[in-house]
């Protein structure tokens, strides 16, 4: 089943075309990585299904619904949660405040429950926090037990970003957008994450979109990769077949001196 | 674990949105049945349109009408020189000073002390045009010092802070100052001393009757703008308050001092408030603690009319709301019925704020800052 | 190559900053002037702090070199420095910065006596300039003021030198005198009430002020209880720490029921007119609790929260007074007040709609603009046919509470009532604090975009703080009414809005305690808008330090003096985590922890 289907999608900021026309799918249990050069119009590409930017022209549809229009917090609530390429915590919340904020749009109890104490208020908030608890063991015991009541600021940044990831784990979502979710760890934090990234689908059932720049992750971990450039598709398809296809390489490296231009067309 | 399909959400307009589109056809519809109703008054007061709204108007002749309109712009040229700092200092620091309202009053003040000290000498009436200088200079100079020193003691060190704080904190400024001027000066109204007949007699141009004075004010105005002009226009320094409103970091990366510029700024908006001091001195001639309070909230007001951060807008913003808080209690308001029209005028003038807060928040002339301040 | 003995430190510790002094000598002679100009020696002249040797009067002007003294050779020391070592110069500097602070004085006498600059001036009179030369001659009043500043100067400084604990022994015994004769007419109404006067009396002056020998007692007991008592309070205190979570629940819930009984039990010892101070502070705190929801908890700043309480207000008067013009259904208070509580509401969210997406300083001037619209509604002759224009509705009943009718006339009553609704609103605060409301009101503070990206309608959310800080404000209006009995749009200025805001930002933003603190230590000492507190000869200069506090408070301690802990660590998050990070407490392992 299709879960999110992306058709002529574009977003011009002030004579500049982040986006062109871009054709995207992803097909629900899959993991899709998106990259390309810097500039390429990844990030605006999420905040475009995200509901934090107005495209253009083009059309979203999630599940059979569009989400043109929507607020971020409506998009969340249709089940898609993000992640941001600038770890963007509530640092002065504790960890555990961090995921369980994130339930916000999945649970009722206003302002009535909150005075009164209800039955039913109680019992939220204690689902609340177990749900918490449970997405950040996630994470092994790295945010659990002592963890819980501190300060997010005090995390180190590997730990920050796995955070952010259990953060939007709890929203309850079906569709997962990272953005960079390795960026600046190092290699053995990569390969961790890898690893967990796939058991976010086989055991959390996640599908998921990810951009990122570190190829190793992309390879291990995806089953489709996406690349854009200037703001179209330039090539699509498993990690082998993208990775020697020329015009990728030209879009990153740019063209070898002394080669003739080439007339083929950048087409999505 | 995967998610439970949650129950479709429906999608929502928010409500919020529903009411402010209500909020606004609701001000247009009303401005438009006042202005209908004021016109059916104006063709014949007796017409059955204008006796069921309110019976007891009397409508306005030409005259009437001129002479609200000068003595609105009149006011809105000094609310328009306010402007201009607060313009200023929203474009170039991102926040509003709610203090600079005071630093008007304190130039009111100052030229209230010096003019009734050169009264006393005799100077005041013996030699006016010198005297009336004197005044204006020494309150320019210490509504300056005000404006650069509030920036120093009490914005300078905010610099980085989250945005409500330098904002709470020129709350603090203002409620100070005011209160500076009531231990210090007494809590009285003060009145400068009375103008040379000459000055304040009613003059005929262009068809409208105008007092000296207003015309004084009128032409202050006008040539402050233009130096103002020059000097952000033509001048390196107005060329570096431009760049630091744009742009902080990269000004100073360009070489250019950003905290020397951003004193220039509250110098400048400082002195200009100072001039509308004197001006509302000379026009009003009485002068009190509270001065400083409304006109300056009006004055924020015109600056967003005209889109804050843009000058020229700043002024025009002025003028156009000292016009319509003139004209609008007996155009509009009387014609639908409402009574005591006068003591509503502040409240219209809020209205006018608010009303341009919804419906058009970058302003008539759009805003003019940076990407930093804009969120 | 060997060593040498001689070990040169890294960070070279630097000596006195001479320029700084000089700025802080300069800062204290234009304060000196300035206040001697404002007329506080003179007006505050009348209350004795301790009779006859020190006035309120004299101590305006006498904190001036010490405080600064003291604050010029201050040094924050981050984790990782060493401070400088304090000597001789420390003292010779504070001297220096209070010589300059007294001369700023000597010169303002000098002036005074040649020249008349009392026209614009109006405190320039030689009733100040005897006050200042302490009823000599010019010259040895000069001269006694400089021998005094210096003299404070120097002990300014020497808090620098002298070990800490000594310190906070002065401190202790300087706030304590201080306290406890400012704080005379509501000791002397409570002892009375025990019937324990002697001790009043003995203490006390006749005409008010601590009798030295009252001082000394009271210091000499500032220096032994905590002495005495001290370390058993903290070993109390650790214990109570680490029992388990539900006996310290149960304890917690002793202390709180005692407090509150207490609380309930006190205004039957207070006289007339403490009960009346407390009863306004009451209605303050209520104030201040709503905005606290606003400002504290969501960030929102309104600037026109004094309209809701006047809503409150005139609601309950056009629904229960008699005289209410137009409208006179002469319903009971607790009926009224359920109507007050849902038109508030809907006022609420009527001005909060359109609002509540403007961005933060527009919004303040938005709802600072509607206050000062329905303030001028109320006022006008439009609509004086509901609402009595400027002469606004007499005649309000007071409330009827079954068991006593609680009018302006019995203070105990509303005292007792405002006690009622205050922990109404700080129940109310707390438990929203603590749900999935306040969790969501905190995100939005933190990084709105990412609240909303993580599912909160940040709309809807504000908007729910704007109108429960609304309500909040409408109970006020509603005591208010019936404890006055009439009300007049002249309570409701943008003046009172801005009170209730130094009042929540001195306290604490954010913060239930220190919002009851501020509203204690502020309207209960100095004065609220339109009503004294303890010390009446402050109104004419409340406005003024309040004015002085918000800024002093921004610069210096934006958390409050009764900090959230979350909050400080917002507002001074770099620091919090360079100390954190030095004292070894940031996560920097990244490995599993061994389970």
């Amino acid at each position: 089943m299709t879960m999110l289907s992306i058709a002529d999608l574009s977003v011009t900021f002030g004579g500049l075309h982040a986006l062109k026309n871009l054709q995207f799918e992803v097909e629900e249990g899959e993991i899709v990585s998106v990259i390309g050069p810097n500039g390429a119009g990844k990030t605006t590409f999420f905040n475009m299904i995200s509901g934090m930017v107005t495209p253009t022209a083009g059309e979203i549809i999630f599940e059979g619904e569009s989400l043109l229009g929507l607020d971020p917090s409506q998009v969340t609530e249709r089940g898609i949660a993000r992640t941001f390429q600038n770890v963007r915590l509530f640092a002065n919340m504790t960890i555990l405040e961090n995921v369980m904020v994130a339930q916000h749009c999945r649970t009722h109890q206003k302002v009535f429950g909150a005075l009164f104490q209800t039955k039913a208020f109680k019992s939220e908030e204690d689902a609340i926090r177990k749900y918490g608890e449970e997405v950040l063991s996630f994470f092994g015991s790295r945010l659990v037990g002592y963890r819980l009541d501190q300060p997010a600021s005090v995390l180190s940044y590997a730990n920050r970003r796995r955070l952010e990831i259990a953060r939007a784990m709890a929203t309850r979502p079906r569709l997962l957008l990272l953005d960079e979710p390795v960026a600046g760890m190092n290699p053995r934090e990569s390969a961790e994450l890898t690893e967990l990234i796939g058991r976010l689908r086989s055991e959390w059932g996640f599908s998921i979109v990810m951009i990122e720049h570190d190829m190793s992750v992309v390879r291990d971990v995806s089953d489709r990769v996406v690349v854009l450039d200037h703001g179209e598709t330039i090539a699509q398809g498993p990690y082998n077949q993208v990775a020697n296809d020329p015009k990728v390489v030209e879009a990153y490296l740019g063209r070898p001196v002394g080669s003739e231009s080439s007339t083929e067309e950048i087409r999505p | 674990m995967a998610t439970a399909h949650d129950a479709k959400p429906r999608s929502r307009v928010l409500w919020v949105d529903r009411f402010l589109t209500l909020i606004r056809i609701g001000f247009i519809f009303l401005i438009s049945v006042g202005l209908l109703a004021f016109i059916a008054q104006q063709i014949d007061p007796q017409n059955p349109l204008a006796r069921w709204l309110n019976p007891d108007a009397t409508g306005l002749t030409a005259a009437q009408f001129k002479g609200l309109l000068v003595t609105g712009l009149a006011q809105g040229a000094m609310y328009g020189l306010i402007a201009l700092g607060y313009s200023m200092v929203y474009g170039v620091l991102g926040f509003i000073n709610f203090a600079h309202g005071e630093v008007f009053m304190v130039g009111a003040m100052s030229g209230m002390i010096t003019s009734n000290k050169l009264a006393d000498a005799g100077l005041w009436e013996d030699a006016f045009i010198p005297s009336l200088m004197f005044v204006v200079v020494t309150s320019i100079l210490i509504s300056t010092a005000v404006a650069v020193i509030m920036e120093r003691i009490a914005y300078r060190p905010l610099r980085g802070a989250p945005r409500l704080i330098p904002l709470i904190t020129s709350i603090g400024v203002s409620f100070f100052l005011q209160n500076v001027s009531v231990v210090l000066l007494g809590p009285g109204a003060k009145s400068y001393p009375s103008l040379p007949s000459w000055l304040s007699q009613k003059r005929s141009l262009i068809g409208f009757e105008i007092e000296g004075t207003k015309l004084v004010v009128l032409l202050t105005a006008a040539v402050s703008m233009a130096g103002l002009w020059f000097l952000v226009e033509r001048t390196k320094t107005g060329k570096a308050m431009r760049a630091v409103a744009e742009d902080k970091e990269i000004a100073s990366l360009m070489g250019i001092n950003v905290n020397r510029t951003i004193v220039t700024t509250f110098a400048v908006g400082g002195a200009m408030a100072g001039v509308a001091g004197i001006l509302w001195g000379i026009l009003f001639r009485s002068v009190i603690h509270t001065t400083g309070f409304l006109p300056g909230i009006k004055a924020f007001s015109a600056a967003v009319v005209g889109g804050i951060g843009n000058l020229g807008g700043a002024m025009a913003g002025g003028l156009s709301l000292g016009a319509a808080e003139a004209t609008a209690p007996l155009v509009l308001l009387e014609p639908l019925g409402v009574d005591g029209v006068s003591q509503l005028r502040d409240a219209v003038a809020f209205a006018v704020l608010i009303l341009v807060l919804l419906v058009r928040p970058s302003g008539l002339f759009g805003e003019r800052l940076s990407e930093e301040d804009r969120v | 190559m060997t060593a040498t003995s001689e070990s040169v430190s890294i960070s070279q510790t630097p000596g006195i900053a001479w320029r700084k002094q000089t700025r802080f000598a300069l800062i204290g002679a234009l304060s000196s002037a300035f206040v001697a100009l404002a007329g506080m020696p003179v007006g505050l002249d009348r209350r004795s702090i301790v009779y006859p040797v020190l006035s309120m009067g004299y101590l305006s002007l006498l904190w001036i070199p010490f405080v600064l003294a003291s604050l010029a050779g201050s040094e924050t020391v981050l984790e990782g420095m060493t401070a400088r070592t304090r000597g001789k110069k420390d003292l010779l500097a504070g001297g220096l910065v209070g010589f300059g602070s007294a001369s700023g004085l000597a010169l303002l006498m000098l002036l005074i006596q040649n020249f008349d600059l009392r026209d614009p001036l109006v405190n320039w009179s030689p009733q100040l300039l005897n006050l200042l030369a302490f009823n000599q001659p010019l010259a040895v009043g000069m001269f006694l003021w400089l021998a005094f500043g210096s003299a404070l100067g120097l002990l300014g400084g020497a808090m620098h030198v002298l070990p800490k604990k000594i310190r906070s022994h002065i401190r202790n015994v300087v706030l304590t005198v201080l306290a406890v004769s400012v704080l005379e007419t509501f000791l002397t109404d409570l002892l009375e009430g025990f019937g324990l006067e002697i001790l009043t009396d003995y203490i006390y002056y006749k005409r008010g002020g601590l009798e030295i020998v009252g001082a000394l007692l009271v210091a000499a007991l500032a220096l032994l209880v905590p002495l005495l008592v001290g370390t058993k309070l903290t070993d109390a205190k650790q214990k109570v720490v680490s029992l388990p979570a539900d006996e310290r629940r149960r304890v917690n819930l002793v202390l709180l029921a005692a407090s509150a009984a207490a609380l309930f039990v006190l205004p039957f010892f207070l006289g007339k007119i403490t009960n009346e101070l407390l009863a306004n502070v009451g209605l303050f705190v209520l104030l201040a609790l709503g905005l606290n929801i606003v400002v504290g908890l969501a960030g929102i700043l309104d600037l026109g929260y004094v309209a809701f309480f006047a809503v409150g207000g005139y609601t309950t008067a056009v629904l229960t007074s008699p005289n209410s013009p137009g409208f006179s259904p002469e319903l009971p208070w607790p009926v009224a007040l359920i109507i007050v509580i849902l038109l508030t509401g809907l006022v609420g969210l009527f001005i909060g709609a359109p609002v509540i997406r403007m961005r933060g300083d527009y919004l303040a001037i938005v709802t600072l603009g509607f206050g000062e619209i329905i303030r001028l509604l109320f006022l006008s002759d439009w609509l004086s046919g509901w609402f009595g224009g400027a002469q606004g509705i007499t005649n309000i009943p007071g409330v009827n509470v079954g068991i006593a009718t609680v009018k302006g006339t019995d203070p105990r009553s509303v005292f007792l009532l405002s006690v009622v609704l205050r922990a109404s609103a700080v129940y109310v605060s707390w438990r929203l604090e603590n749900s999935r409301l306040g969790r969501a009101w905190m995100a939005i503070r933190e990084d709105e975009d990412v609240a909303e990206a993580m599912g909160v309608n940040t709309t809807n959310t504000k908007l729910m703080a704007f109108v429960v800080g609304a309500v909040l404000a409408s109970f006020s209006g509603a005591i208010f009414s019936a404890k006055v009995g009439s009300i007049f749009p002249s309570s409701f200025l943008m003046l009172v809005s801005i009170i209730i805001l130094v009042v929540v930002i001195v306290g604490g933003m954010g913060n239930i305690t220190g919002v009851i603190v501020g509203a204690l230590v502020l309207i209960g000492v100095l004065g609220g808008p339109k009503q004294p507190g303890l010390l009446q000869e402050f109104s004419q200069f409340k406005l003024l330090i309040y004015g002085a506090l918000l800024v002093w408070m921004m610069l210096k301690r934006p958390e409050g003096l009764v900090p959230n802990v979350r909050r400080t660590r917002e507002l001074h998050q770099e620091e919090f985590l360079q100390d954190a990070w030095l004292k070894g407490e940031i996560d920097t392992d990244d490995q599993e922890d061994p389970q």
